[in-house]
């Protein structure tokens, strides 16, 4: 077989095919809960039903978004430039190390203390990153296998800091730091509906990160590189230095991921805060062509997924994986689909 | 010095090469996915499925060695996906790659669940027993130390010198170098790319669970979630460590497990205690990027490594 | 020469692309014991046949048959099985390879154990004898020059028993002399029985080597001819189907040094050549031919003309003084306008815009941005200029740019760099690959460019391409530059000398 360039796709290539690579997940999560022994139309509709059958559950499913859409941004942005931060879990985890330092051990008011938080949050989210960065643009260094190998090294170190000097004294033993005071917490959008601010930022973010990227010089140094750095190159655009704010911009959107849920939603640190956001980020960004605006979009949808499969196997014999496995699958359908509208299989 | 009484003592090296033996294993996987030209990232979520897929098979009844078989063949089944979508497809390798892990792992998660949905702490089997080796094992120091691993083990090793004579001494490797070098000389030759990355990516797969079965069936029990643990990502430094030879990735395996060795034991003694048993963890991951910078400009990465071939494209 | 045997025959050969006819009803034969040259523009359906004839391609309808036996459509290895070696314009070897490893790649089962080595080598020694073609079969291939990769591809082909050998455009990467030594191999096989097909589109090689010149233009056989009744006029006649004018500029006049290198030096990277005290004025109104075969050092130069690389020692000078911090920024500053040899993989970003390309070397300025917000209309406005003023065949300034033939978006960075108004142009390669119509052109705009007193810098292998449109030429050769050769004061042969690099011993 050969793949032949198909000049002009039609709408119907443009559309139909990500539908079907959306129906190929449905098909297999049916074939999942069947192996589980159950009625897969039950299962599926216990899912919808668990993502955004209800208020509580529709505010649930967008609170599990908002980490991914600062998670799904952050690879969005780095792999535009096609840089493979794979690191957005140990940058998640960075930002979420400065939320509670300042929010809890410099005592400062939470005007002050939300935005400072922030601030140093995405900083040390995007020097987490530059390091990586700086090994490939310098050495040659392949930045996938450092950044991965990065998140398990933070992992370490914030457990490290979270039974030694962040321990919380009442935690009753267990490796938490102490909660952040009151007023250093995001608020609430609506009074009484539990959704933080957190959402509102994710938001806010999304458009930022889409008016830099058609609007501005640095959106489009960062395409340019992305797509062919030695032209990039030959144009005069330094690809390094772009690569370097790459990594700024990407390091400290993940980070916001580890302020928003510390600041927003738990109000302390532990070491289950992300169950994987940083990787699902990953899907997030790919399922949204790596579009912006799309990551909110396929940020609610992934986190619909997992919401639905949790509140559904508390009521079926279906073990919550079958969320991960059906993400994982919508993925690899997705770039596939992807290619296919750009691309016709022809033999010889 | 406790240190030197630790690397003279037979049970330290016996170790080595225990907690060597999965990264050989899945090592020598991925340096034939790369030679070939395909870099293979699910080999995270390969050596997981393929802890599950040992374990579970041999739980369920079958013997120790059709259980490694089970391993190597759903390891190259997930291969297959993997192959299918970036050879014929040209896919990103890394995107598929992190796909397939993703996938791989939460497909054994979930088959875990499935067969045993209630039990708190998993079930054991019977794993792979020490094997002396008659006269080897007798030797001091030497015999304790490297003739009484289990039959995985001795495997392990024999993969390197396989691969390293398969590689260097065949046809077959010539073929499976040059698609990782430049492609349209093997197609030159009537031979299909497409065929021999495939099949590269399959076999190394295969290699790759073998290596997470190793972790259920020989150094452990029973299958916990997360034993494999960033194992696959530091085989993917050694590939490079090794600068894509066998005996070079096996010596960097080896090393690297002496580290390992090194800093389980090094908790254990008085000044160890005061150290945070963090930073002993942390030390694989530490050494694996250090590995990736020291080799970052002297290794020869074969030329075509994530380049897909379009036959007959210009 | 009729009642020879019958080789190879293909018949009715017809493959589209679309809408494209890539070949339509190609038919012709080949006889033992004879050259026959396959001649033909870039484009005009030579490499499209060949896929076929290797299996890489199926063919819509046609039979291809070799020693009267047909092949198989779209197997690759029919060919090879059958007797028929192809040396690729592009070398097909692998570089972490030995010569004997490619040599014996792919002639023993997969499966097979023990590669033979030994057998193999005594074989590989003898056919290098036989044919005058001297490599070391232990050595890397990697380390090889290109015309020792020649070899080996030969040897390769040869190694297989090949009776039937195809080489496609196998001169380009030889200097005349080492072309003059492949004609010999070639002569030397054809003696021992071989039948050859040689792809070419320089006619003087043609006529020199051939026996029978099969034509193709658009696809199609527009003729076919003993090489004896017919001289280069009529064969680029039927090439391009109508006597062509090509540019013959009137002399240019030379005004002010632009630019200078003065003993630069640049260090060797892998088997990239780098520059060895290179010594070069470029003048006003003037076009500096640079010839030489491809690898001497071309790159180095280009890369340092246009700000990829700086100088390790000697003296870089725009305008007089001497330029600090040299890098492409900074050439584009200096008025340097650039056109690089590579248009897909330097020259243009493929799945980005015409607009978007269009300014690629002056995104960031006013009026294209301001405080580092883009004005896509305006850079549109420009993209819809150069469109207009080239007369560049596209959807609009909106579709991507890999849609484009290689004419038209070579168009696209030819206007992109003028428009910019430069003071110096390098062009490096600048008409590879091009159709006829599109290559006129491209010369036009740089002979246009020269009279308006830009100082041009013209890079090509092609050394017709040279010797017509240069007011000067250098020769470079493993990094040294000749003197400068005043227009016409030089012969193919003397410049040959030269890219030899035997001029330079001369000369000392």
């Amino acid at each position: 077989m050969r793949l032949e360039p198909v000049a002009d796709p039609g709408l119907v290539r443009l559309i139909g095919l990500p539908a079907l690579a959306l129906a190929g997940m449905v098909g297999v999560a049916s074939v999942l809960a069947m192996l589980a022994g159950a009625n897969p139309f039950a299962v599926l509709g216990l899912i919808v039903q668990g993502a955004a059958g209800s208020k509580f559950a529709a505010l649930e499913t967008l609170n599990r978004a908002t980490p991914l859409i600062f998670t799904g941004l952050a690879v969005a942005v780095a792999f535009r430039a096609k840089l493979w931060n794979i690191g957005a879990e140990a940058q998640l985890y960075a930002g979420a190390l400065m939320t509670v330092l300042i929010g809890t051990q410099l005592g400062l008011p939470g005007t002050l203390a939300l935005p400072l938080m922030a601030g140093a949050a995405i900083l040390t989210g995007g020097l987490v990153l530059l390091g990586p960065v700086l090994l490939k643009v310098r050495l040659g260094v392949d930045e996938v296998v450092t950044t991965l190998l990065f998140n398990f090294i933070m992992l370490l170190f914030v457990s490290m800091l979270l039974e030694g000097p962040l321990k919380d004294p009442m935690g009753m033993g267990w490796p938490k730091s102490e909660a952040l005071p009151r007023d250093a917490r995001l608020p609430r959008i609506v009074d009484g509906l539990r959704l933080h601010w957190g959402f509102g930022l994710a938001l806010i973010s999304a458009v930022l990160v889409w008016v830099i990227q058609v609007r501005t010089t640095l959106g489009y140094e960062i395409r340019a590189v992305g797509q062919n750095p030695q032209a990039a190159r030959f144009a005069g655009i330094p690809v390094g230095r772009v690569m370097v704010k790459t990594a700024l911009l990407s390091g400290g959107l993940a980070a916001m991921a580890g302020f928003s849920e510390v600041a927003g939603l738990k109000g302390s640190l532990t070491l289950d805060l992300s169950p994987g956001f940083g990787y699902t980020g990953i899907v997030v960004a790919m399922l949204a062509l790596l579009h912006p605006l799309g990551v909110v979009v396929s940020a609610i949808f992934v986190a619909g997924v997992f919401v639905g499969a949790n509140s559904m196997s508390r009521a079926a014999e279906v073990p919550t994986y079958i969320a991960d496995i059906s993400v994982a699958t919508a993925l690899l359908f997705m770039v596939l689909a992807i290619l296919l509208t750009r691309f016709r299989v022809v033999r010889g | 010095m406790e240190i030197f009484d630790i690397l003279l003592s037979a049970s330290f090296w016996a170790a080595v090469l225990r907690i060597a033996s999965p990264l050989i294993l899945a090592t020598m996987g991925e340096l034939i996915c790369e030679r070939a030209g395909v870099l293979n990232l699910g080999i995270e979520g390969i050596m997981v499925f393929g802890a599950f897929a040992g374990w579970m098979a041999v739980y369920a009844g079958l013997g120790l060695w059709p259980g490694v078989l089970v391993a190597f063949a759903a390891g190259a089944m997930f291969g297959l996906v993997h192959a299918t979508l970036t050879v014929p497809f040209g896919l990103s390798q890394h995107v598929v790659g992190l796909g397939i892990t993703l996938l791989a792992t939460s497909s054994a998660y979930y088959a875990y669940r499935l067969a045993l949905p209630q039990v708190t702490s998993p079930p054991r089997i019977t794993p792979f027993q020490p094997l002396e080796i008659p006269v080897l094992s007798d030797i001091p120091f030497l015999g304790p130390a490297l003739f009484s691993q289990t039959p995985l083990t001795y495997l392990a090793f024999a993969s390197v010198a396989v691969v390293a004579l398969v590689l260097f001494r065949t046809p077959l490797g010539l073929a499976l170098r040059a698609a990782g070098e430049n492609p349209s000389a093997v197609e030159a030759q009537g031979l299909s790319v497409t065929a021999i990355r495939m099949g590269a990516v399959m076999v190394g797969s295969g290699l790759m669970a073998v290596g997470g079965a190793f972790l259920t069936m020989s150094a452990f029990d029973s299958f916990f979630f997360e034993m494999v643990n960033g194992r696959g990502w530091i085989c993917i430094a050694l590939v490079v460590f090794g600068a894509w030879m066998p005996g070079k990735a096996l010596l960097g395996a080896v090393l690297f497990a002496a580290f390992d060795a090194l800093q389980i034991r090094m908790q254990q003694t008085p000044l160890g205690a005061e150290i945070p048993y963090q930073v002993f963890l942390m030390v694989p991951y530490v050494l694996s990027i250090l590995a990736l910078v020291l080799m970052s400009r002297r290794a020869e990465v074969p030329a075509a490594l994530m380049v897909p071939y379009n036959r007959g494209e210009r | 020469m009729g009642t020879r045997e019958v080789v190879l025959r293909l018949e009715g050969i017809t493959k589209r692309f679309g809408k494209l006819a890539a070949n339509d009803d190609v038919g012709f034969a080949l006889h033992r014991g004879e050259v026959l040259a396959l001649l033909g523009e870039n484009g005009a359906g030579k490499t499209t046949l060949m896929n076929i004839l290797f299996g890489h391609y199926t063919a819509d309808a046609g039979i291809v048959e070799v020693f009267g036996k047909a092949l198989p459509p779209g197997a690759p290895g029919a060919a090879l099985a059958a007797g028929v070696g192809m040396v690729h314009q592009h070398f097909t070897l692998a570089g972490n390879l030995t010569v004997l490893e490619n040599i014996l790649l792919g002639t023993r089962p997969l499966f097979g154990l023990g590669l033979g080595r030994a057998a193999a080598r005594a074989r590989v020694e003898q056919l290098s004898r036989d044919f005058g073609l001297s490599v070391h079969p232990d050595a890397k291939v990697r380390s090889l020059s290109v015309g020792e990769r020649q070899r080996v591809e030969i040897l390769k082909a040869l190694y297989r028993e090949a009776r039937i050998l195809i080489l496609d455009e196998p001169t380009a990467v030889l200097t005349p002399q080492e072309s003059d030594a492949l004609f010999a191999t070639l002569k030397k096989a054809v003696a021992l029985g071989l039948s050859i097909i040689f792809i070419s589109h320089k006619l003087h090689e043609v006529m020199a080597v051939s026996d029978r010149v099969v034509v193709l233009r658009h696809g199609k056989v527009a003729g076919e001819v003993a090489t004896a009744d017919t001289d280069r006029h009529r064969l680029a006649e039927l090439m391009v189907g109508a006597e062509v004018a090509l540019p013959h500029p009137a002399p240019g006049r030379a005004g002010e040094t632009l630019m200078e290198l003065r003993d630069v030096s640049t260090p060797s990277e892998g088997n990239r050549t780098g520059l060895r005290r290179v010594s070069l004025a470029l003048r006003a109104g003037q076009i500096t031919g640079l010839a030489g075969v491809s690898g001497n050092g071309q790159g180095a130069l280009a890369d340092l003309v246009s700000g990829l690389i700086a100088p390790a020692s000697g003296a870089l000078l725009v305008a007089g003084a001497a330029v600090g911090g040299w890098n492409p920024r900074a050439a584009l500053d200096a008025g340097v306008g650039r056109i690089p040899e590579d248009r897909h993989a330097t020259g243009s970003i493929a799945d980005f815009t015409l607009t978007e390309n269009a300014v690629l070397e002056g995104y960031a300025r006013a009026p294209f941005a301001r405080a580092g917000w883009m004005d896509w209309r305006r850079a549109r406005g420009h993209a819809e200029a150069i469109i207009a003023k080239y007369d560049i065949r596209c959807p609009g300034p909106e579709a991507r740019i890999r849609l484009l033939s290689g004419g038209n978006m070579q168009k696209l960075i030819l206007g992109r760099a003028l428009e910019a108004g430069p003071k110096i142009i390098l062009a490096n390669q600048p008409v590879r690959g091009l159709d006829i119509g599109a290559l006129t052109y491209v010369q036009e705009c740089l002979i246009a460019a020269r009279d308006a007193g830009a100082a041009v810098l013209l890079i090509s292998e092609d050394l017709d391409e040279i010797r017509v449109l240069s007011d000067v030429i250098h020769v470079i050769s493993a990094g040294r530059l000749s003197p400068p050769f005043a227009r016409g004061s030089k012969t193919v042969a003397e410049l040959g000398v030269w890219m030899a690099g035997q001029g330079f011993a001369d000369a000392a």
